[in-house]
């Protein structure tokens, strides 16, 4: 069965993966809003940047914040004069790499489906005097809901199953940083198949429920 | 040149002002209008004209740098000052309803609605919903609507808005006849009890009679002709944007009513007509349209002729057509102009000239109301 550290790995993957979660939808918001809606010339560089987790091995994106939230990294530094010490090896940081590291599955679902919406019930809202930040929630927000059940199941998945990027960030500390995928790795290393096995069936049967919810909820993947 | 117009004083407090030159990949417009500040304006074009354009450029949808749109009074633009569209006290309806597809009826209604304290304003809601036949439908969702139904609940919507002016972007265009005709009587209604002015967009000749007061033509971004009704519709010096339907519209008032022969008869400046009986109370107006088609012309009046209505006038103008073997003559019959389309034969025959009194020989009428 299933031992205390393997518990600890449990909440501590849920906690990081609901932060990140949270976290997303904050910040992806107005990105996919921003994507979805801008003539900039800058659009495709933003998109590109947004979606290079999707193809990059999570070594590379891994080593380069560690670079970063490292001691003479630019985060580093910043994190150093507000006092707060470095990032990595931290909880912290491994949320700050969980956020960039499953960003494109939150924000693509939802920027397509603000394009989806369309101009048109935008303006139909600027004509009834709605403000634009009533336009926002009471219409966009509203019409844009499948796409944002989409980007939090994913995201929260695409967190849950990451590994490459917590071994470089956040390494291996019990409590800490050690999620679930990587106590099925420190479990394999150990020959205790018996263990790995609980937690590797335990991780395939929630991605199966996942995955399942987020067909039912959503049936048509192309409308959201 | 918009810069001098913005350094003139300012203009009249009532009526609609509008002031732009937009450039567009496809063609430019450009606009100088004085439109009445009551009553219905159409903005009659081919597609492609800019008229929708014109519509959303009017609404704030569209940037228009440096235009100048003044709504009886507000100023909605002036130059780089402009009044984001959320602010300004529109109603607009667009071709396809574009119903919130998340909210009821109800909540459709009430999205956009100011001005009232919440019973007053359900009660105004439920007061709108009626005047425009939805009222049984509030709590439905928008889904399970007609097309017909969905645009008068789009009319009810803007209308709810307590708007200063209405702009209706071809609202009957994305509707097959039968529903067109479901919503003409509302729209009619709207034109005779509207306090505010409306500017409807179409390319419907026949909604353009039927609705309104004030016509503008526009072609290719350029405004052609502006002017009341019957007077632009009776100018024969445009190009033919009727073409076949080239015609006028009267404003009548039935006089009497002849239960022997079924017929209503129809008074206006220059005579009356006949036209089948109508249920109608007299001195009730009437609009009606005569197309220049069915319009033929004697130098005498005939007697033993089996067409009705014959109404004497004078020629005023003749203006080729489209096909070379055929005219327009304009007549003046007493006050009301009309139109007429004869052969260049008959032209030369009956030698019609300006001043020529002649008598007009209506053979068909269309009752608009």
């Amino acid at each position: 069965m299933l031992s205390s550290a393997d518990w600890a790995a449990i909440s501590l993957t849920l906690k990081l993966a609901s932060l990140t979660t949270l976290l997303l939808l904050l910040i992806g918001t107005p990105i996919a809003w921003w994507l979805a809606y801008t003539r900039s010339k800058l659009k495709p560089a933003i998109g590109a940047v947004v979606s290079l987790p999707l193809v990059l091995p999570p070594t590379v994106l891994g080593f380069y914040m560690l670079l970063l939230m490292g001691p003479n990294g630019w985060i580093g530094q910043f994190t150093q004069a507000l006092g707060l010490g470095t990032l990595p090896f931290t909880f912290t940081g491994l949320l700050v790499a969980s956020v960039l590291y499953s960003m494109p599955f939150v924000v693509q679902p939802v920027q397509n489906a603000f394009e989806a919406i369309g101009p048109r019930p935008l303006e139909v809202a600027a004509t009834l005097r709605a403000s634009p930040l009533k336009t926002f929630f009471a219409v966009a927000l509203p019409l844009a809901r499948p796409g944002f059940i989409t980007g939090a199941i994913l995201g929260f998945a695409h967190t849950v199953g990451e590994f490459g990027v917590v071994l470089m960030i956040g390494g291996n500390i019990p409590g800490k940083t050690r999620v679930v995928s990587v106590q099925i790795f420190n479990h394999v290393e150990e020959m205790e198949y018996l263990h790995a096995h609980w937690l590797a069936g335990g991780m395939v049967v929630l991605s199966f429920l996942v995955l399942l919810a987020l067909y039912v909820l959503n049936p048509n993947p192309r409308k959201g | 040149m918009l810069q001098d117009i913005r350094n003139t004083p300012e203009t009249a407090a009532s009526g609609i002002q509008i002031q732009l030159a937009v450039a567009f990949p496809a063609f430019k417009l450009e606009v100088d209008l004085a439109l009445p500040g009551r009553g219905v304006t159409a903005l009659f074009g081919h597609s492609g004209s800019g008229k929708t354009t014109l519509l959303r450029c009017l609404a704030g949808l569209e940037k228009a740098p440096q235009a100048r749109i003044h709504i009886n009074g507000t100023c909605w633009q002036d130059g780089s000052h402009v009044v984001p569209t959320h602010q300004r006290a529109l109603g607009y309806v667009f071709q396809e309803a574009s119903l919130f597809p998340h909210l009821s009826v109800r909540k459709n209604l009430a999205f956009g609605q100011t001005g009232a304290a919440a019973t007053e304003s359900r009660q105004i809601l439920e007061h709108t919903a009626e005047r425009l036949g939805i009222a049984h439908l509030l709590e439905r969702s928008p889904g399970k609507l007609s097309g017909g139904e969905r645009q008068r609940v789009a009319i009810a919507r803007a209308l709810l808005t307590n708007p200063q002016i209405l702009l209706m972007d071809e609202p009957l265009a994305a509707l097959d006849l039968k529903r067109k005709q479901e919503i003409l009587p509302y729209l009619e209604r709207l034109h005779d009890e509207l306090e505010i002015p409306m500017i409807y967009v179409s390319h419907s000749p026949d909604e353009v009679a039927r609705l309104a007061d004030h016509l503008v033509l526009l072609n290719k971004g350029q405004v052609v002709a502006s002017g009341p009704l019957q007077e632009t519709l009776a100018r024969i010096d445009l190009p033919a944007v009727f073409a076949d339907d080239a015609g006028v519209v009267l404003d009548t008032t039935i006089g009497a009513h002849d239960e022997q022969d079924r017929l209503s008869r129809l008074d206006f400046s220059g005579g009356h007509i006949f036209v089948g009986r109508r249920d109608r109370p007299l001195g009730q107006k009437m609009r009606c349209r005569i197309h220049a088609r069915d319009v033929s012309l004697t130098l005498q009046r005939q007697e033993d002729t089996s067409i009705l209505n014959l109404v004497p006038g004078l020629v005023v103008d003749i203006a080729e057509t489209d096909n070379p073997a055929n005219v327009l003559v304009r007549l003046d019959a007493n006050g009301t102009p009309l139109l007429a389309r004869i052969t260049r034969r008959s032209l030369r025959l009956l030698d019609l000239h300006p001043g020529k009194a002649v008598w007009a020989q209506i053979k068909a009428v269309a009752l608009l109301d």
